[in-house]
């Protein structure tokens, strides 16, 4: 069979471990979902609709939320599952059959790619029929969208495989969840972005979560909030390059510091 | 028939101390060889560069005729290995692992022929997490011979097995066997590698020591043999190069030619082993991998 075939049929089984493992289906599928509906219940009445923008809790909150499942379904899923296949030798088995590595790869792109777009397009249809948020009517505004959302999890998905060299099975919940729970709180996902102070406005734009969010912010928010951003403005082509940056950045670092085995058993 | 593997003063030295120092082996294509050896002997490190798992500071290697130092998937694919333990497939079933596995192979065994042969045909749409141990080591081994290898490395198979388990496990292995498929085994049970293979190679302190069919081996064959009876209610041995002269000349004298609770005993496949590579244990050079290796 050819590595495109392979890589197809590595897609199915990833998808069918990754679906079968339920505390992944709860802690990166569904998260977002359920962050969304306590986040509107628990700030409802502070919204209402009736400020200036005439913004509820729940359209304010949904940028952020899929952010958060941008970052948790293909960063911390690759970073916490290349982890544990490194350590109990999963990897080790597969390279020991005549599969092309890049197979490998494949399906795990594979099931990000399928599982974001399944965890967006339901966070998307949860907002605009429980939470009445009113989405984007405007070609542009879903180009936006579907840039950041396919620079992020490529992002995500590369940079989580190669993160997961720093871990081992032992370490992974502090390295991975940890490091992501700050960054979520920084880039202004859980909490308004302007809330965060300047200085680590700065320390957050290193990273590509603050950009995913603000990009989706741009796509969700009425177009006059574009004034509340660090810059006063959406930015969304420095946006573009930023994610773009870091896609190709960690595509490289990936191919770079990737091993089949643990450390200490070759 | 050119062999299987052709190991040429193999040398591998971890940290400056040698792991393999020097090792000479030949495997026939075609025959069960078993390697036995005390942990940190150096067992594991010769088998994972045969495997193409670890790279070699000195000597000459060849496993079906390529170097598996940096071999392709040409070589992968007429090579399997039975990993000591497989994890990462718990939410998957048998039929599911095997099936994915089979698809990167050229000339794959039936999935379900092989589900069969190992005896997992009634678990096969189980999930992997509900196995019991030895049902998830024929599911390694299963995975290890799914693509039809002609050479199969098998590392300490039955580890952990009931009686019964390692017998029928042995059975399969006689089979892969009979069908000509080469295989290298490690193991610590002396009676597996007495059943299963046709020569054994003693290792320790990072060289070969001895070569030869299990029966063989150290000279036990040519070795004296000791006569045990029962003699007036006391236990009574002998021993002798010549037991058949012996047994004759006790029979005759007993009162109607039978020797009571008579026994003809050579030393087993385990004694010599253990006299074998006693100077070599305690200081020899453990290298850190088969250093942590569980003991059997």
């Amino acid at each position: 069979m050819s590595a495109i075939a392979l890589g197809l049929d590595r897609t199915v089984l990833e998808l069918k471990m990754y679906s079968r493992e339920k505390e992944a289906v709860f802690f990166s599928f569904l998260f977002p979902i359920l962050l969304l509906a306590l986040f509107s219940v628990i700030f409802g009445s502070q919204f209402n609709g009736s400020d200036a923008n005439g913004m509820t809790a729940g359209g304010y909150f949904l940028p952020g939320m899929l952010s958060a499942g941008v970052l948790l379904t293909s960063f911390q899923t690759m970073a916490m599952s290349v982890t544990a296949e490194r350590d109990d030798g999963t990897l080790k088995r597969l390279r020991a059959t005549p599969m092309p590595p890049v197979a490998y790869f494949l399906g795990k792109v594979g099931l990000v790619a399928i599982a974001s777009t399944a965890q967006v397009a339901l966070l998307l249809l949860v907002a605009r029929v429980l939470f009445g948020v009113s989405l984007p009517s405007t070609a542009d505004r879903w180009a936006v969208f579907a840039i950041v959302f396919a620079l992020g999890v490529f992002g995500g998905t590369v940079l989580g495989i190669a993160y997961s060299s720093m871990a081992t099975a032992r370490t992974v919940g502090a390295v991975v969840i940890g490091p992501m729970l700050v960054l979520q709180f920084i880039s202004g996902v859980y909490i308004a972005f302007d809330d965060v102070p300047p200085w680590l406005q700065q320390v957050a734009s290193v990273f590509p979560l603050k950009w995913i969010a603000q990009g989706m912010r741009s796509v969700f928010y009425p177009s006059d909030l574009a004034s509340a951003e660090m810059a006063g403005a959406w930015e969304t082509g420095r946006t573009a390059l930023v994610l773009l940056a870091w896609a190709v950045g960690g595509l490289v670092l990936c191919v770079l510091t990737f091993k089949w085995f643990k450390r200490g058993t070759t | 028939m050119a062999d299987a593997i052709t190991i040429r003063g193999l040398t591998k030295a971890y940290g400056g101390r040698p792991a393999v120092d020097g090792l000479d082996l030949d495997i026939r294509t075609g025959e069960c060889f078993a390697l036995l050896g005390p942990n940190g002997a150096g067992k594991t490190t010769t088998v994972e560069i045969a495997e193409g798992f670890r790279d070699r500071d000195a000597g000459d290697v060849r496993v079906l005729g390529t170097d598996p130092q940096g071999a392709g998937l040409a070589w992968r694919n007429r090579v399997g290995i039975v990993l000591q333990s497989t994890g990462g497939l718990d939410l998957l079933t048998p039929r599911e692992a095997l099936a994915s596995t089979a698809k990167a192979y050229s000339h794959p065994r039936d999935v379900a022929d092989v589900l069969a042969s190992v005896g997992l045909d009634d678990k096969a749409d189980t999930r992997i997490v509900g196995l019991s141990g030895g049902q998830r080591r024929r599911l390694d081994v299963a995975l290890g011979i799914v693509g039809r290898p002609d050479l199969l490395f098998l590392d300490e198979p039955t580890t952990g097995f009931d009686p019964q388990a390692r017998r029928d496990f042995w059975g399969l292995i006689r089979a892969l066997a009979a069908e000509g498929t080469t295989i290298l085994l490690t193991t610590h049970y002396l009676d597996e590698a007495e059943n299963l293979a046709d020569r054994v190679g003693v290792i320790a302190a990072g060289r070969l020591l001895a070569v030869d069919t299990p029966e063989a081996l150290g000279g036990r064959s040519a070795e004296e043999a000791t006569v045990s009876w029962e003699e007036d209610g006391i236990r009574r041995s002998l021993t002798t190069s010549t037991p058949t002269a012996e047994v004759a000349r006790l029979a005759a004298g007993m009162s109607g030619g039978e020797v009571p609770a008579l026994t003809v005993t050579r030393p087993s496949l385990e004694d010599t082993y253990l006299t074998m590579i006693a100077p070599h244990v305690g200081h020899d050079a453990h290298d850190a991998h088969d250093a942590t290796e569980v003991p059997a």
